[in-house]
């Protein structure tokens, strides 16, 4: 199968994509969701501004609401996997009824639980994300295949005056884990320090 | 109790929605319920509150997370069949020591004319307590404001997860045949 061989599959590679969504990433805030998006930000570089769910998994969306409502001077970029978004899928209804400003959501989508043993999810199964983000009253849309498209999103993040989803179709491979900080309070204190809150 | 005497009497609710004002809560997540539709309306109402409609309960806990890292205060409004959504979401609140004062509005216990509402109505005070929520019950009309400042206090000044019930009795029975 084309989809599972990484030599003949032209999706994006995930660090990579992380790595372009957070060039020259000014001020922006990073929320990222439970599993393989936590990795690839600490790949890409451990920044006080990112907060890393490494666990309540459908949180990341809201989590980046709620920064997004309290923030407006300030840039949200949720990345988060297609099972963690799945699983808080009622957060996009919610989000499409507020429609902040600043606030960016990217699913890196390669269709499988990656944390699990790469059980097929499902946007596998045809289940549209995008469509979905749609319907709920998102007014831009990205549905991302290549690296044009990637970068069209990365420059939309930091200028758009709408809330932004995007679906970013990535390989499905598994590179090797770089894990961030994951003492939740640590993580709290040093994103509200970055910040100039505390 | 007389109209003139009912009229001078400062409603409950309202004395709720002050502490949350005096509290200086911004975000305001509920999902709708008929014991906190007159809060849910006057947060709607004030400019100085977002208040956020939800699909489920633990969406809210999420919220107030975030509020918490951009440096607002959140409060969370649900009926007590929510508090089971929300149970792996209090991790988060936990692991991370967010602020989160929750007012809960109880079914399933005084009055209840439908039993599909006490199987989680009569486990909600336990269900919190196992996930380390501190718990205040409110029986009484006189005592839901004091209640509700003495839960956002120490919610704020800790960092914990605090949850006031406003018992089926203060509230009132649902009525189901009018």
């Amino acid at each position: 199968m084309i989809a599972n061989d990484p030599n003949l599959d032209r999706r994006l590679d995930r660090r990579a994509a992380m790595r372009t969504l957070l060039e020259d990433r000014g001020d922006l805030l990073l929320v990222t969701g439970l599993g393989s998006t936590t990795w690839d930000a600490a790949a890409v570089g451990d920044d006080d501004r990112n907060f890393y769910l490494w666990g309540a998994m459908g949180a990341a969306a809201m989590v980046g609401l709620g920064l997004a409502i309290a923030r407006p001077e300030s840039r949200v970029l949720v990345v988060t996997g297609d099972g963690e978004m799945l699983m808080g899928l009622g957060a996009l209804a919610t989000i499409g009824v507020q429609r902040p400003l600043n606030l960016a959501v990217a699913v890196f989508d390669n269709g499988h639980y990656g944390e699990t043993g790469m059980q097929a999810s499902h946007t596998a199964e045809g289940v549209e994300l995008v469509a979905i983000a749609r319907a709920c009253g998102f007014k831009e849309t990205f549905d991302i295949m290549d690296e044009t498209g990637l970068r069209d999103f990365a420059a939309q993040v930091h200028k758009a005056a709408t809330t932004l989803f995007a679906s970013i179709a990535i390989r499905v491979d598994e590179p090797p884990r770089v894990l961030p900080p994951r003492d939740g309070v640590f993580l709290k204190t040093r994103f509200r320090r970055a910040i100039g809150i505390d | 109790m007389s109209e003139q005497r009912k009229a001078e009497t400062p409603d409950w609710r309202d004395e709720i929605f002050a502490a949350l004002k005096a509290a200086e809560i911004r975000q305001v997540g509920y999902v709708p319920d008929a014991g906190h539709a007159r809060l849910i309306e006057l947060c709607r109402d004030d400019p100085e509150m977002r208040a956020v409609p939800l699909t489920t309960e633990e969406e809210g806990v999420a919220l107030a997370a975030g509020a918490w890292l951009g440096g607002q205060r959140a409060a969370l409004l649900m009926q007590s069949s929510g508090v089971g959504n929300c149970i792996n979401m209090l991790s988060l609140t936990k692991n991370c020591r967010f602020p989160l004062p929750m007012l809960i509005a109880m079914r399933g216990e005084w009055a209840e004319f439908n039993p599909w509402q006490v199987p989680m109505g009569s486990k909600t005070q336990a269900a919190l307590e196992l996930c380390d929520v501190l718990v205040y019950r409110v029986e009484r009309a006189e005592e839901a404001a004091e209640t509700v400042v003495a839960a956002l206090d120490i919610a704020f000044n800790g960092d914990l997860a605090t949850a006031v019930l406003l018992s089926q009795r203060l509230i009132g029975a649902k009525r189901w045949v009018k």
